[in-house]
């Protein structure tokens, strides 16, 4: 790893994946992700690592599943369009709690749209795309650096929770370059999912641990038999109709992201203490939306800067909190309005809460920003 | 009754099964199950893999590494697998609709890589859990829900497709010649390539009943009088096959194996032996 680099933010996340221990990757080439795969297909073999170009999206995440099952710390990357066709198996991996990574670089939708132009329009899809409830970690990085320190993130949060993790990154963090210093990691800044001590014969596969709710996971090939199904099942895995077998796959499946919401949860906040106005923006629109709390700082308006890490689980309790002393909270986007609903929902009618939207395939600049924060202060 | 080796690999703690009494697909868990025990395989060190459908639910009660996944996809999640630990032994069931009509294109893709895996595809002409509709394997004029004047969609020969696509190893049989079907499943398993299993059986309940063959046995004498050894097929007229069920081996052949290929290509680029 070098001391320095000059990276765009996807060969960023890639050497991250690396760094967490990433051996495995299944995936299909779309603009604007394609990066990733190249320098998996690269590295990988290298290192004794899989790369496989599967025959379409749905494969790519079903053979990225498979690898995890195996045994590996898998990732798979997309785009827009593919990441409508990973849901289904996305599903899988929630129900029967197989961690996987899955980076989705944000392109205009919807369908084709615009491949080779920044948005945001994924965020909800990243939430609620796959039928079914569940809970979801999902990280939004705004730097090519944060790229590199998100991806070790994401496949801690996947082998210590069980469950796929997303990184929504957007086109212009996914292509842009920046000075990235990689961080040392070391063996024990690393997870691996817990593995089963007792004899195979007491093996109940998903009999969570009374500590932390969360069962321990054998990988195919080291000594246990077991199933694994995308049916409602039992701690046996096996499908069940019984209500109460049921109903406590369920209640396990969200609690397990509720319980450890304080400790996945992530932001960033700037010029907050005495803040009137406060602009909340994400990934590669944090960046603008900084630029321009700054300049209004300088023209004497009291602006401040909430920057979610983890669009999910919402800070929302930390929103709350500063929601109270603001007046208003600007939310822009490169969408027609989705984390907004969720910082309304967070704020509930504390503070003022006003949307900007950009969907033509620009981004936004400092200016367009600073003008919504002048009318409001 | 299954002999102690087979029963070993059953989870009789899953019993019972959801098949309707005198499906076909029992006799086929069978075959596969004997295949393994007479090739030594470890249970620990075997993983089969399915889709979506009545076939796809055999692996919740075989005692293996089993994994019940999505429609169609299973030989992708099974790829990876294979891939990610080539030591083991994967087998990968499904049925018609899950295997040709979603699966198809990871079907070919398989066959095309020659990865090892072998692929048990269960074909009862219908989709039955579903009640009894058309699947690419459902013969012209047959009746089904979703063709109610008859089918009309010219059918798939999955052996033809497997062999066209790059399948190594190609055979067929029925549930009427279950010692057959076992012979096939082990030399496909033994075989290290893509192999394909296309094994008919029949689903009295949703396809039967609609077409004259009522009952199990009605679908096992139709199967015994319409099957023809490929070699004697080698010597009829196309018109003579028509209604007829070729069983046999029709593909052996051998060419570099998929997980082989990335172990080698991964040592010429400075990885480790073996990929380990």
């Amino acid at each position: 790893m070098p001391d320095v680099a000059f990276w765009q933010g996807n060969e960023a996340l890639a050497h991250g994946a690396l760094a967490a221990g990433c051996t495995f990757f299944g995936g299909y080439p779309i603009t604007p992700s394609t990066e990733i795969a190249e320098i998996m297909a690269e590295e990988l073999p290298k290192i004794g690592g899989r790369f496989i170009q599967m025959e379409d999206e749905i494969a790519g995440i079903a053979a990225t599943i498979g690898g995890s099952i195996a045994g590996r710390k898998s990732l798979t990357a997309t785009s827009g369009p593919g990441f409508s066709l990973k849901q289904e198996n996305l599903g899988l991996a929630y129900i029967a709690e197989i961690p996987i990574v899955v980076v989705d670089v944000m392109r205009g939708g919807p369908s084709t749209g615009l491949p080779t132009k920044s948005a945001q329009q994924d965020v909800m899809q990243a939430r609620w795309g796959t039928h079914g409830d569940h809970g979801t970690i999902c990280y939004a990085p705004s730097s090519v650096q944060e790229c590199y320190e998100i991806a070790i993130k994401a496949f801690n949060a996947a082998e210590r929770y069980r469950q796929p993790v997303l990184i929504m990154s957007d086109e212009i963090i996914g292509h842009m370059r920046e000075k990235v210093i990689p961080p040392t990691v070391k063996p024990e800044d690393l997870v691996d999912r817990k593995r089963p001590t007792e004899v195979p014969e007491k093996f109940v596969p998903y009999r969570p641990d009374p500590k932390d709710d969360l069962p321990c996971m054998a990988s195919f090939g080291d000594g246990y038999t077991w199933h694994i199904t995308g049916l409602t099942h039992n701690d046996w895995g096996f499908p069940t109709n019984n209500p109460e077998e049921i109903e406590k796959m369920m209640k396990r499946l969200m609690r397990k992201i509720d319980r450890f919401r304080d400790d996945i949860v992530e932001y960033e906040t700037a010029f907050t203490e005495d803040a009137d106005v406060l602009v909340l923006a994400y990934g590669s629109v944090a960046r603008t939306t900084l630029r321009a709390v700054h300049e209004a700082r300088t023209r004497g308006i009291k602006a401040g800067f909430f920057r979610p890490i983890t669009l999910w689980p919402f800070p929302d309790k930390e929103l709350e909190k500063l929601a109270r002393k603001v007046k208003t909270i600007i939310v822009p986007e490169l969408n027609c309005g989705q984390m907004v609903l969720e910082v309304e929902r967070a704020v509930h009618g504390k503070a003022k809460v006003i949307p900007q939207n950009l969907v033509n395939g620009e981004l936004f600049k400092p200016d367009d920003i600073l003008s919504v924060i002048e009318e409001v202060a | 009754m299954p002999n102690q080796e087979v029963f070993n690999w059953l989870r009789t703690r899953f019993f019972p099964h959801i098949w309707c009494p005198g499906c076909g697909h029992g006799i086929i868990m069978h075959s596969l199950l004997r295949a393994l025990v007479n090739l030594d395989k470890k249970k620990t060190q075997t993983v089969i893999a399915s889709g979506i459908g009545c076939s796809s639910r055999m692996v919740g009660y075989i005692d293996a590494c089993t994994v019940h996944t999505t429609h169609g996809r299973s030989l992708a999640f099974a790829t990876g697998i294979k891939l990610a630990n080539p030591e083991l032994t994967v087998v990968d069931v499904m049925g018609d609709g899950d295997c040709t009509a979603i699966g198809g294109n990871h079907f070919i893709h398989a066959c095309r890589r020659n990865i090892d895996i072998t692929a048990i595809v269960m074909n009862n002409n219908i989709y039955g859990m579903t009640g009894g509709q058309i699947s690419p394997t459902t013969p012209v004029g047959s009746w089904a829900t979703t063709a109610p004047a008859g089918a009309i969609d010219p059918s798939f020969d999955i052996c033809k497709l497997a062999e066209g696509a790059g399948a190594t190893y190609v055979a067929r049989a029925t549930v009427a010649n279950p010692k057959q079907a076992e012979q096939f499943i082990q030399a496909g398993i033994s075989n290290k390539g893509f192999s394909v299993i296309e094994i008919l059986t029949h689903c009295h309940t949703q396809f039967g009943r609609k077409n004259k063959r009522r009952t199990p046995i009605d679908n096992i004498n139709f199967f015994k009088s319409s099957s023809v050894p490929l070699a004697k097929a080698k010597d009829m007229a196309p018109d003579d096959l028509l209604d007829k069920i070729v069983v046999g081996e029709f593909v052996k052949k051998q060419i570099p194996e998929y997980t082989a290929q990335y172990l080698a290509m991964s040592e010429r680029v400075g990885g480790p032996k073996n990929g380990k």
